[in-house]
């Protein structure tokens, strides 16, 4: 593994999922072997019913949760005790609700607590900030409390906080939810500006297909289907066996998505 | 910095005292505090010195007297039990008004009310020249416990949060055609207070759980610090020191 870290010609994937099964201390099972590879630079949209195990697969990317069977790498690095500092840095997760993402009192403090507790201090930190914030285009709330932007300015500044880390890959839950379509598009296209891997976890169809060129689908702890999202969704059988509904008059067929995502 | 919160008690300004390091500040009201309540309560005119002084920091500051005197009503509610004390008192009498009065109960009375009135002023002063989001930074260096400053800073940060899910349940009660209008509807208001509690916490787990996913370990990284310079620091001493020669004058005269 070491040998491919150190090679750029085999630049190894941002995630490699492989035979990932998990069950709750409960005894509740919610992954019964999943495999997932994400290559550097991929947009995947991750779809699937409620309760289909997406938050638990979620949860075991950064060492949250530990596999009771499998194992899940990010960039070549084992996600293991050992090294979760790491793996935390490397994986950005953006979660669903921006007021239990920002608890800091300022969005500057906010963006500046990953790379902060990372050991970064002084002019280093304040230009990490200012970088993180500039590429979401909330540069000048820096110092506003959260509570006072809107919701989606605050889904901005949840995915900065994410940034700041310099994340080898970014997990967003639910990014569209309670977005309204101006604040979803301002948040696709900074998505989409982003040079970075993009794991995309979300019932919002339109948008997968909109912002990601491949989806996987988990339904009942496993992945049922992986390929292009167009191709999927247009998949009537697929869509109704795992209880994925498009929005009322939208035709996936009639959508062109363009193949080299616009910068 | 974060004009939120401050709102309701900072008061915006570019004085000599909002400028002091907020550490400074806070560590001056305290041994202020600790000089006011250790003077003998029969320096009567000790009293007026330290008021005199507070008056000049409000002054410095450029905050009017009337908003002071106005935030010190929140001393109400204590200055209560004071007034009480001369009629519950033990001792010697005395007579006034038409009433029999216990002369020691005068003396606690004037002393809790000194003391306390002082006190609660030296505060406001604090409160209304420093942002919130300072004191915290100024407790935090004063090496107060980091999980206290964590607590508190979580307080800023989600009070607003928990008042506004509070109001949403209070408005998703009334839409039901709920009024609370007597004892037999406290139960409701009891369980209205439990769902939110357990909402509450739930939302901690899921800010905890944000928290680990950027690296938090347990202590918080220092992002802002805030320092001092010698002669800060001598300005902020002025006020205590000055206090604690009227204390010691208080002690000798007889």
């Amino acid at each position: 593994m070491d040998a491919a870290v150190t090679d750029p010609a085999t630049t190894p994937p941002s995630l490699e999922v492989s035979g990932l099964a998990y069950a709750y201390p409960d005894g509740h099972q919610a992954l019964f072997g999943v495999d997932l590879t994400v290559a550097r630079g991929e947009r995947v949209a991750l779809l699937g019913p409620n309760g289909a195990g997406k938050t638990t697969l979620v949860l075991h990317l950064n060492g949250i949760l530990t596999a009771g069977a499998g194992t899940v790498t990010v960039a070549g690095l084992p996600v293991a005790k050992a090294h979760l500092a790491e793996i935390r840095r490397r994986v950005g997760i953006v979660f669903q609700d921006p007021d239990d993402q920002l608890f800091m009192p300022t969005v500057r403090e906010d963006v500046a607590f990953g790379p902060a507790a990372a050991g970064l201090r002084g002019a280093e930190l304040e230009e990490r900030v200012r970088r993180a914030l500039e590429r979401v285009g909330m540069a000048e709330f820096a110092d506003r409390p959260p509570h006072h932007l809107s919701f989606g300015q605050r889904r901005r500044v949840a995915v900065a906080t994410v940034l700041a880390m310099e994340p080898e890959i970014l997990v967003l839950d639910e990014p569209s939810s309670n977005l309204d379509p101006a604040s979803r598009r301002e948040l696709a296209d900074i998505l989409r500006s982003l040079e970075v891997t993009v794991l995309m976890v979300t019932h919002d169809l339109p948008y997968a297909l909109e912002l990601c060129p491949r989806a996987v689908v988990l339904s009942g702890g496993v992945i049922a289907a992986d390929g292009g999202t167009q191709e999927l969704l247009c998949d009537e059988e697929l869509m109704r066996e795992h209880r994925l509904e498009l929005p009322f008059g939208f035709d996936p067929r009639s959508v062109r998505v363009p193949v080299f995502p616009a910068r | 910095m974060g004009a939120g919160h401050a709102h309701k008690l900072y008061r915006e300004g570019r004085s000599p005292v909002h400028a002091l390091p907020p550490h400074c500040k806070i560590a001056a009201v305290f041994c202020f505090v600790l000089v006011v309540v250790s003077t003998p309560r029969e320096a009567v005119w000790a009293f007026g010195a330290y008021a005199a002084l507070l008056a000049g920091v409000a002054a410095a500051a450029r905050i009017p007297a009337g908003y002071v005197l106005r935030r010190l009503l929140i001393e109400v509610p204590f200055v209560a039990f004071a007034v009480l004390m001369p009629f519950v008192a033990e001792g010697p009498r005395v007579e006034a008004l038409g009433m029999s009065l216990s002369a020691s109960g005068l003396w606690s009375a004037w002393n809790i009310l000194a003391k306390g009135t002082l006190g609660v002023a030296a505060s406001v002063l604090l409160a209304s020249t420093t942002e919130l989001r300072a004191l915290l930074l100024g407790l935090q260096r004063l090496r107060m416990p980091s999980l206290l400053v964590q607590i508190a800073s979580f307080m800023i940060r989600y009070g607003d949060v928990i008042s506004d899910e509070m109001r949403r349940m209070r408005i998703a009660r009334q839409s039901r055609g709920f009024e609370a209008r007597g004892v037999r509807h406290w139960g409701v208001l009891a369980s209205s207070a439990g769902a939110l509690f357990i909402r509450s916490y739930e939302r901690g787990e899921r800010v905890h759980l944000a928290m680990v996913s950027r690296g938090y370990t347990g202590t918080m990284p220092v992002i802002d610090d805030v320092t001092a310079s010698r002669t800060q620091w001598a300005h902020a001493a002025a006020l205590p020191l000055t206090a604690l020669a009227v204390c010691l004058t208080g002690w000798m005269l007889p």
